[in-house]
């Protein structure tokens, strides 16, 4: 367990003597002790992992970005500058004492003719990055190393639908974590798919 | 009633789009954008080498007709949200951005405004484009649009004459021809005829003076 910042740790405006910013590490805390929800908008679906009424606020803010955006520039939301604008907003409820940081990690993803697919992650510090794969809540490092060893440039998004569930499966721990569900969403060129867990082991028996 | 051009007192007391012969064809690679050079304050011609061909970002122009003082105002501050926007994306702004922010503009305004801007240029997305905006703020892509009070005059030559596929030559041709046309008829157009390019490659702009002006019959 990380050191805890006692004195140090009281509002999100104080940083501790070794330049850390504790409330917001205990945010990120919290994206690893809570489950997953699926939201999907558009052609832009997020997957969030944390406070669930975080993410809902938060996926509510970035229906309204991508709202405005379109209203005022008359095309869709290029995801860079989403990810980018809820980024921001993230990174300003870091700043005050008087509200706390967002308990949750939003990974974001679109496909459109001109960008391709693409993948943006966005967490409690307010940092946003683009990439090929990526993974959020407590085991995260397992699934990452799982992640690492695809060829996704060279993978069609059925074959991908594949290996995320089969990784989902393969880092659960059967004795330390709880039963789970299983929610898959994808988005590829015209359309996006949810697939909610009761249809899921019809589909991967099928599919394996 | 005052037209189009660079004085900086102006007033409208005219309601009817006026004094203007403005144009734009798209082509593979770019668009040709053309207009006349005159404006008038009643029957004096207060400006006959006008520019009514206006850069709003590196590689998107707009050609404005009507009110000269709604025109460039609007055209001033859609240059303003277009460069910040580009910023924050980082990108060179999509020709159908600009055409959404006068868009925006001239409908929102409607009722104060006169102005019939016709948004033409060239973006790495989408290539040459062509949108208009005219009087009232709806906007539609076309691939040969005119505009102004001397387009009334060249819509059977424009229909009859465009052919999709044509060249940057056969375009700047057809334009400067176009142009002309609707100058002998209009008496609120003339002057010379002002042509820009607008591509991958840049702006390149040139000038048709009156002596050298495609010749027609006349009766």
């Amino acid at each position: 367990m990380s050191s805890i910042g006692t004195g140090y740790d009281l509002s999100a405006s104080t940083f501790s003597p070794d330049g850390r910013v504790f409330q917001v590490e205990y945010a990120m805390k919290a994206v690893e002790n809570s489950r997953s929800l699926f939201c999907v908008f558009g052609v832009t679906e997020y997957a969030v992992a944390g406070l669930l009424a975080d993410a809902r606020s938060l996926s509510e803010v970035s229906r309204e970005e991508a709202s405005n955006f379109r209203s005022n520039y008359g095309h869709d939301i290029p995801l860079k500058h989403l990810a980018d604008r809820v980024a921001m907003y993230v990174h300003a409820y870091t700043l005050y004492s008087a509200v706390r940081p967002f308990g949750c990690s939003f990974i974001l993803g679109s496909y459109d003719e001109d960008d391709g697919p693409q993948l943006y992650m966005v967490d409690p510090s307010g940092i946003s990055h683009g990439y090929w794969g990526c993974a959020i809540g407590k085991a995260k490092q397992a699934a990452k190393t799982e992640i690492e060893k695809l060829q996704m440039k060279e993978m069609t998004c059925r074959e991908l639908v594949k290996e995320v569930a089969k990784i989902i499966y393969i880092v659960h721990d059967e004795v330390k974590d709880k039963a789970f569900e299983l929610e898959l969403s994808w988005v590829g060129e015209g359309n996006y798919w949810i697939l909610y867990s009761t249809s899921i082991t019809t589909f991967l028996w099928t599919s394996f | 009633s005052l037209q189009f051009g660079t004085p900086r007192s102006v007033f409208i007391t005219s309601l009817i789009p006026v004094g203007t012969s403005i144009m734009a064809v798209e082509f593979e690679g770019g668009v040709v954008i053309g207009a006349d050079s005159r404006t008038t304050t009643g029957a004096y011609i207060a400006n006959r080498v006008t520019d009514k061909l206006t850069p709003i970002h590196e590689r998107i122009f707009c050609c404005r007709s009507g009110s000269a003082a709604d025109t460039q105002a609007i055209a001033d501050a859609v240059t303003y949200q277009l460069g910040f926007h580009s910023i924050e994306l980082d990108e060179a702004p999509l020709v159908q951005t600009a055409a959404s922010l006068f868009r925006e503009m001239c409908y929102r305004y409607r009722e104060e405004l006169m102005a019939g801007i016709i948004v033409a240029g060239w973006d790495p997305r989408r290539g040459g484009q062509v949108y208009t905006v005219p009087v009232g703020g709806m906007m539609t892509r076309q691939p040969v649009s005119v505009g102004g009070s001397g387009s009334s005059y060249i819509y059977g030559y424009v229909d009859s004459n465009y052919r999709a596929g044509m060249s940057k030559e056969e375009c700047l041709k057809f334009t400067a021809e176009a142009l002309t046309l609707a100058m002998e008829r209009d008496g609120s157009s003339g002057g010379v005829v002002r042509l820009a390019v607008v591509s991958e490659q840049g702006v390149e702009r040139q000038v048709i003076l009156g002596n050298q002006l495609p010749k027609f019959s006349t009766v």
